[in-house]
């Protein structure tokens, strides 16, 4: 006995460092998914919320572990020195001790209902923006059905402007989670869910799928692009616009102007060369079954709308930067960077996966 | 009232406290034994070794959060190590460890020779086993269940989760509670028909009172789950659609449903621990329990209450303000019967003369760190505030706080309490004593920096993470903490294997104990009591003069105690294999294991009790 205490003395220092440690763990940072930097009214009133309750809790937590360490280190008594008083109870104290937690507890639950009455209704703001979210196994896809626009993974919206979330899943019961836009809301099959919130900085915020829905869970990504009212307008602008490189095509010959034969294509050549090579790779592997290209005859539902894949910051869900080589690795072999994705390997040859990521990456 | 301190005064005279031959006979008498002890301690072996299977799956799973991107194991072994560890800690080793103590301490607290129903007793036990086994024998067919301890439909169906995974849980589940119900009803009818003359209920051991409350616990929330499960194997086998949204079915049953079982069944696995605590401190601070009814009313309060909060895992569901406000509410009346516990235990021990045993530490530290699970419990009471921190590691910090830093610390203080009595020898203090500083540390280490991960915006049953969000000191910190975790353990086992071998006898009763279990030989003898004790107060020991007849007089006849019987093991042995020709879909399997089950049944029952 006496040969174990004094080792524990000595480690006394480093159980002190190991506190501190441990403490000071969740310091440091910047933490750009943290809940603890709100960045919407929603998040704002959470964060209010946790921060009262939290003071709360930390009041308890030093006056009971106090208590404690108060009585065993003040009753210590291992030779036996002391006889115990039988004491059996004591009423006045069980009361005060069921009374004064129930006081912290209202103190908890006013604010709390408060909040919830708050955050648990549907938006009243006449000039919110809707957006559909739909949850599929493992991607998000946004709609706005007011501007007519669908997009995957990247949500945008206006800084200063209410955004109304509208959550149905497609198969599996999921989590729409931005820390900084506010809580959770599960996407569940076969119920409708709302979430609203008013982002009060412009930035680009990570969140990800917040219930677990199978093998690649931790892969379901996403960003939300909060931005200032005209670039936000900017980017509306540019996904209503039909994919790049149709719009050009002729529609019906002007009858005012003489039709000439020679007319310049805008694009130049070299782009409409791998446009025209790219569009007929993608029409002929097979992607057309699953995805979406506006304004051609690629006309899928089941995967991303990729009219505009190109803008996009990230693919497949918020997992890779957008760039061309990952673009490639993708095409390579989709289950390699999403272990489960219902894409399957179309086993390419490098050309056409070339081909196709000059195409894909010029529709911006 | 004087309190006798030495282990001599209980065991005086001729006797050495120790009895020989209770664990004496082969292979064979233990299979077919219906003594509650022997019950009892197949019930810890078997408890432990799961614990260990559940502890590796977790070291596992934290060697590949250790990293961002880590590719040490894939998400399909993932999802199925922490599925298999949240359901075997839940049902292999913590709802086992605490039947353990159920079968070995309780018939002892009461004055008793066995349980109600020593057989169905072999039955609960054996239905464990083989139901425990035949769950992890999921990874050599195709894979372990990997939808999540609490299985989420439609994840569950067909569609999404094809196979016989999801089949092995549903089964192995419905085995299990069978183990549960069974075992609950005998020490229903323990508690109420076996005490000893003159011990009213309000005079009962803290730890009989919370074995009684959680045994009503089981028998009320298992049903829930099991109509869940079985609708569950009726959509997966049968193509029914209770879950199935598509075919108008509801998701949201599922969640209700596995819920109203849910909840209660925290308290399944944290009352036993409530009960051990409230055993330890007043005999180590030589003083008896302060404010015994209340301890003992808001111990049934918690378990009341536990019913009517389930919806507070469901908080973003999206099940509106009207039932967030309720759902908070009730989860936070929760807090003031749990307040009222830690408070009266601050209490016992104030003003008392604390002998700081290695079981001592384990239920301050107990206390402790299930003041800081308590309080983080509170914070989700808050339907809104709920709503950043569900379904993060802020939850998963939170339920091993209650969980490990509660009942796992809880669980080693009675093993340290009662393994004199249950083995006639005594744990070495010194290796106790490291062994719980290191685990404190190293439970803090892994554990309290998950409460920021979580808050920090990282989603719980997540195979990796990506870099750049700021999660990785932190993980690190828990991964290494995790790491010590394990290697807590092995000292306690070196702890157990030395002391075995080489320890201290123990005597009737090494710490002054308060209850009826301290005035027997350890390990007791077959019988337990020679002679029945007639009780007249909460603490009989204690009382002047003690008990008023000798329990142990050798002039007394000895008692005759229920033959063995190996018709429980095969009735066990049955209903798995029933299980498993469901999973296999195999009518013949169900039908064979069918048959076992009903020949077993005509055995037992035909077996006359004594030979």
């Amino acid at each position: 006995m006496q040969d174990f205490r004094r080792p524990l003395r000595s480690a006394l220092p480093l159980l002190a460092i190991a506190t501190v440690a441990i403490l000071a763990s969740g310091c440091g940072g910047p933490f750009p998914q943290s809940a603890l930097r709100p960045s919407s009214d929603f998040a704002t009133s959470l964060d209010d919320l946790f921060r009262g309750i939290f003071f709360w809790a930390v009041i308890v937590f030093v006056l009971v572990e106090g208590a404690l360490l108060v009585a065993v280190f003040r009753f210590r008594d291992d030779e036996g020195r002391r006889e115990a008083k039988h004491v059996h109870g004591n009423t006045i104290l069980e009361i005060s001790w069921t009374i004064a937690p129930a006081i912290i507890l209202v103190l908890i639950a006013v604010p709390t209902i408060r909040t919830i009455w708050e955050v648990d209704r549907p938006t009243t703001d006449p000039d919110a923006l809707l957006v559909e979210a739909v949850g599929r196994q493992w991607w998000w896809e946004f709609r706005y059905p007011e501007l007519g626009i669908v997009t995957a993974n990247e949500l945008h919206v206006p800084v200063g402007r209410t955004i109304d979330i509208r959550l149905t899943s497609a198969d599996v019961i999921h989590s729409f989670w931005f820390p900084r836009a506010g809580g959770k809301r599960d996407v569940v099959p076969g119920h409708e869910n709302h979430l609203w919130f008013k982002m009060d900085s412009v930035g680009v915020f990570p969140g990800q799928c917040a219930e677990f829905c199978g093998l690649s869970h931790a892969l379901m990504k996403m960003e939300l692009v909060s931005e200032p009212a005209e670039d936000f307008e900017a980017w509306v602008a540019l996904q209503q616009s039909p994919a790049f490189g149709t719009q050009e095509q002729p529609t019906e010959p002007d009858p005012g102007e003489p039709v000439s034969e020679e007319q310049e294509d805008p694009l130049g050549p070299e782009l409409r060369a791998i446009l025209d090579a790219g569009n007929q790779a993608f029409m002929q592997s097979g992607c057309i079954a699953c995805h979406k290209i506006a304004g051609t005859a690629a006309a899928g539902v089941l995967g991303p709308d990729l009219t505009h894949i190109g803008s996009r910051r990230t693919i497949a869900a918020g997992i890779l930067e957008n760039s061309p080589e990952n673009m490639a690795r993708w095409l390579r072999n989709p289950a390699e960077v999403k272990p489960g994705v219902l894409m399957p390997n179309m086993n390419l040859d490098e050309d056409t996966i070339r081909t196709l990521v000059a195409y894909l990456e010029s529709l911006k | 009232m004087a309190v006798k301190e030495a282990a001599a005064e209980h065991g005086a005279g001729l006797d050495s406290g120790t009895h020989e031959g209770t664990y004496s006979g082969g292979l064979w008498s233990w299979i077919t034994t219906v003594d509650h002890k022997r019950i009892g301690i197949m019930y810890a072996v078997f408890a432990f070794f799961f614990f260990l299977v559940g502890g590796l799956e977790a070291l596992l799973i934290r060697l590949q959060l250790g990293s961002p991107e880590n590719t040490l194991i894939d998400p399909d072994l993932y999802n199925q190590l922490f599925t298999m560890h949240g359901t075997t800690m839940v049902f292999l080793a913590i709802m086992p460890l605490s039947a353990a103590f159920f079968n070995f301490i309780v018939p002892l607290q009461l004055g008793a020779r066995d349980v109600a129903f020593p057989r169905l007793n072999a039955f609960s036990l054996w239905v464990f086993v083989f139901g425990a086994f035949f769950l992890n024998a999921s990874f050599l067919f195709g894979g372990a269940p990997d939808a999540g301890w609490f299985g989420y439909a439609n994840l569950t169906s067909t569609q999404y989760s094809p196979g016989v995974r999801i089949d092995f849980w549903v089964l192995g589940l419905q085995v299990l509670g069978v183990s549960s119900i069974a075992a609950a009803l005998n020490f229903i009818v323990t508690i109420i028909n076996l005490r000893a003359p003159g011990m009213s209920l309000m005079r009962m051991p803290l730890f009989t009172w919370m074995t009684f409350v959680t045994s009503f616990l089981l028998i009320l929330a298992f049903p829930a789950i099991t109509v869940g499960l079985v609708l569950l194997m009726f959509d997966r086998t049968f193509g029914t659609s209770f879950f199935n949204p598509a075919a108008g079915g509801d998701v949201l049953l599922w969640q209700h449903l596995f819920w109203i079982f849910g909840h209660p069944e925290v308290y399944i696995l944290l009352l036993p621990s409530l009960g051990i605590v409230s055993e330890v401190i007043p005999t180590f601070s030589r003083k008896p329990l302060f404010g015994y009814p209340f301890v003992v009313y808001s111990g049934i309060l918690i378990a009341f209450l536990g019913f009517g909060v389930w919806a507070h895992h469901m908080f973003s569901v999206g099940l509106g303000p009207i039932a967030n406000t309720v759902f908070s509410a009730t989860t936070m009346l929760i807090a003031i019967p749990t307040g009222v516990k830690i408070f009266n235990w601050i209490a016992t021990m104030w003003g008392g003369s604390l002998r700081l045993k290695t079981p001592l530490y384990f239920a301050i530290g107990f206390i402790a760190m299930f003041i800081i699970g308590g309080l983080s419990g509170v914070m989700h009471s808050s339907a809104a505030a709920d709503l950043q921190q569900t379904d993060s590691y802020f939850v998963v910090a939170h339920i091993h706080y209650v969980l490990f830093g509660g009942v796992i610390f809880a669980l080693f203080s009675g093993i340290y309490y009662w393994f004199p009595k249950i083995t006639g020898k005594l744990l070495s203090e010194g290796i106790g004593k490291v062994h719980f500083w290191v685990m404190l540390l190293a439970f803090n280490l892994t554990f309290f920096p998950q409460h920021y991960l979580g808050l920090h915006g990282m989603p719980r049953r997540t195979f990796t993470y990506q870099e750049g969000l700021g999660f990785e000191a932190m993980n690190l910190m828990s991964t290494a903490g995790s790491l010590l975790l394990g290697f807590s353990i092995l000292i306690f086992l070196w702890n157990v294997l030395v002391s075995l071998r080489k320890g201290a006898a123990a005597g009737r009763d090494p710490w002054g104990g308060a209850t009826l279990e301290w005035a027997i030989d350890s390990p007791p003898p077959h019988y337990n009591f020679r002679v029945e004790p007639t009780v007249h107060s909460r603490d009989p020991l204690w009382a002047a003069g003690g008990l008023d007849v000798d329990v142990n007089d050798p002039a007394a006849p000895e008692p005759h105690m229920p033959s063995p019987s190996l018709w429980p093991f095969i009735l066990s042995a049955g209903l798995v294999v029933a299980a498993a020709g469901a999973v296999a879909k195999s009518l013949v399997v169900v039908l064979a294991g069918g048959a076992i089950v009903v020949v077993s049944i005509f055995g037992w029952a035909f077996q006359p009790l004594e030979r």
